[in-house]
């Protein structure tokens, strides 16, 4: 029975152990972001700040035109979600329940979509942009995930999970079919939904690489490349302006994964599992 | 009545049309433009001005010893970062797989990383792996062990590196294989319980086999998203000290103003592999893995 306990807590310090490597970073960005310069560069390292140093938020902040990047994060991601639930809808609903010449084809399609990474496309979709006149503008940023293909491919797999039957009754009370997707499909497929729209939130709001090689301007960044472009005005040394920028990006996602981290967990695994 | 026929052979067209135009217009034309381009000198100022020359800039690519640095360099990134993740998942999972509140709540705080942007979490692993005033050397020291120069020695650079990779990405793969772990019926373990079977030979015999799906999903998502490994290299240590952290992707960075024909050649090479890569797990998909 003793043996019993000294294991039992054994593996409790562990667990605990592991978890604190995983979540120390932030304290450690969190602590470094509220210490003076002096604090920073003593040794043993700070943990707690004397006296918490809020002016290093304003100053990470008014390095830089954060309002700008901090809209154009807000407007890139909703557009992208928006655009993509109009346009991935239908498509999956047709992929799902309708027989088509070249279906298989088209379909083959979307999953090349879905392997093929923006680090091979880029050079072709900004030479385009370019041509098009659209560099100075969020579009590039927007347009090219107009189509999610994963998106379509597991709101595919949803609505085939959904009997013919409820489908066949809605027809004959002379639904439109424009109506049966809009009406009745979409409102049964919500955890499908969230699931990806939880995922293009997260992918296109901590994006760093696209944003990167499509814009040249500030005008049109968003706050990733805001923060990242931290270390170079604020020079490499100064970590805790560089950890204050990097506490504005992180904290409202760590909120959001706070209140809901049981949703969010859920609809990971679920992407997972196929 | 005759309009009504032809609406309903265009209606699936229509639906699906938004979307492939999309992903004709931004992934199905671009692969072809791309490998268009890496056939070109290009001139940026004047495309006009590009001229046609062949397999150049392939022949040029495999005769450049920095070009095989850099595909060196990602092989044994992807090589370090899926070992790495299959072996710690696997034993992470294999710990948390039973439904405690305590289980829970370190698999919640594992998977943090993962929602957070890379871009934070190479800047404050940046600070941490700082030699001189970072939180890991001063670790080391108080451990009695030598500190480390993490990014900034072409020794440890790469290292360090997959280090941050592993942190940032486990957590998702602990979920999908404790979700797969409390997905096995517990009447297999109780038969072989029964049979008084070693608790290593079950796991090797039954266990394994059965999560090997999931085992195999991770293995192909993690190897294909290794290879386009960016960002952290950009931010942590901009492909050196010395090329000892240039990858692929970050090669065909360095070249996307400057020589946009040998970049596009590079893509191609990268959409190969990447290709190879998809082929390999859509043909093993329909044979080899055990479903139940």
């Amino acid at each position: 029975m003793k043996k019993y306990n000294i294991w039992l807590s054994l593996d409790y310090i562990l667990k605990a152990a592991v978890l604190l490597s995983f979540v120390f970073p932030f304290i450690w960005m969190i602590s470094t972001s509220l210490q003076t310069f002096e604090e920073t560069i003593k040794i043993p390292p700070t943990i707690f700040p004397s006296s918490p140093q809020w002016i290093n938020f304003v100053d990470a902040m008014s390095s830089g035109p954060f309002v700008t990047y901090a809209k154009n994060s807000v407007i890139i991601t909703s557009s992208i979600i928006i655009i993509q639930f109009l346009v991935m809808i239908p498509a999956a609903y047709a992929f799902a329940k309708y027989d088509f010449a070249g279906k298989k084809i088209l379909f083959g399609m979307v999953l090349i979509a879905f392997m093929m990474p923006g680090q091979v496309t880029f050079i072709p979709i900004y030479l385009m942009m370019a041509d098009w006149g659209l560099i100075k503008t969020l579009v590039p940023q927007i347009l090219p995930f107009m189509s999610n293909a994963f998106g379509i491919f597991l709101l595919r797999q949803y609505f085939m999970q959904i009997p013919e039957e409820i489908i066949e009754a809605a027809r004959l009370d002379n639904a439109s079919e424009f109506k049966i997707v809009w009406k009745i499909m979409t409102p049964m497929a919500k955890p499908a939904l969230a699931t990806i729209a939880l995922f293009s939130f997260v992918s296109h709001w901590n994006d760093y690489f696209w944003p990167l090689v499509m814009t040249d301007t500030n005008e049109v960044r968003p706050l990733t490349l805001g923060i990242a472009m931290l270390k170079q005005s604020e020079g490499i040394s100064n970590w805790h302006i560089i950890m204050a920028g990097n506490v504005v990006l992180v904290v409202p996602i760590l909120i959001v994964y706070l209140l809901c981290s049981k949703h969010i967990v859920k609809a990971f695994v679920y992407s997972g599992i196929k | 009545m005759k309009n009504n026929k032809v609406w309903e052979i265009l209606r699936p067209y229509v639906m699906i049309g938004p979307a492939m135009i999309g992903i004709f217009l931004f992934v199905i034309y671009p692969m072809i433009y791309l490998l268009y381009l890496s056939f070109f000198k290009y001139n940026l100022l004047n495309s006009a001005m590009s001229k046609y020359i062949g397999f150049s800039n392939y022949i040029q690519i495999f005769s450049r010893e920095d070009f095989y640095k850099s595909l060196l360099n990602t092989v044994i990134y992807t090589g370090g970062v899926v070992t790495l993740t299959m072996l710690i998942s696997l034993l992470i999972a294999v710990w948390l797989s039973k439904r405690t509140r305590m289980n829970y709540i370190v698999q919640a705080g594992i998977f943090t990383p993962h929602i957070i942007s890379i871009v934070s979490v190479s800047l404050v692993w940046l600070w941490m792996m700082e030699p001189n005033l970072g939180f890991l050397n001063y670790v080391l020291e108080s451990l009695g062990l030598p500190p480390s120069q993490w990014l900034q020695s072409s020794k440890t650079a790469l290292f360090s590196i997959i280090i941050v990779s592993v942190w940032h990405g486990i957590g998702y793969y602990v979920l999908i294989l404790v979700a797969a772990l409390q997905g096995i019926s517990p009447n297999i373990y109780e038969a072989a319980a029964l049979d008084n079977t070693s608790k290593f030979r079950v796991f090797h015999r039954i266990t394994l086999p059965l999560i090997s799906p999931q085992m195999f999903f991770i293995l192909i998502i993690m190897t294909i998203g290794s290879f386009k490994v960016f960002d952290t290299v950009r931010i942590m240590t901009g492909g050196g000290p010395n090329n000892a952290t240039n990858t692929l992707v970050y090669y065909i960075y360095g070249f996307r103003t400057t020589n946009i024909g040998y970049a596009a050649a590079t893509g191609v090479v990268l959409m190969a592999i990447i290709g190879i890569l998809t082929i390999i797990y859509f043909w093993l998909l329909s044979r080899k893995v055990h479903y139940q």
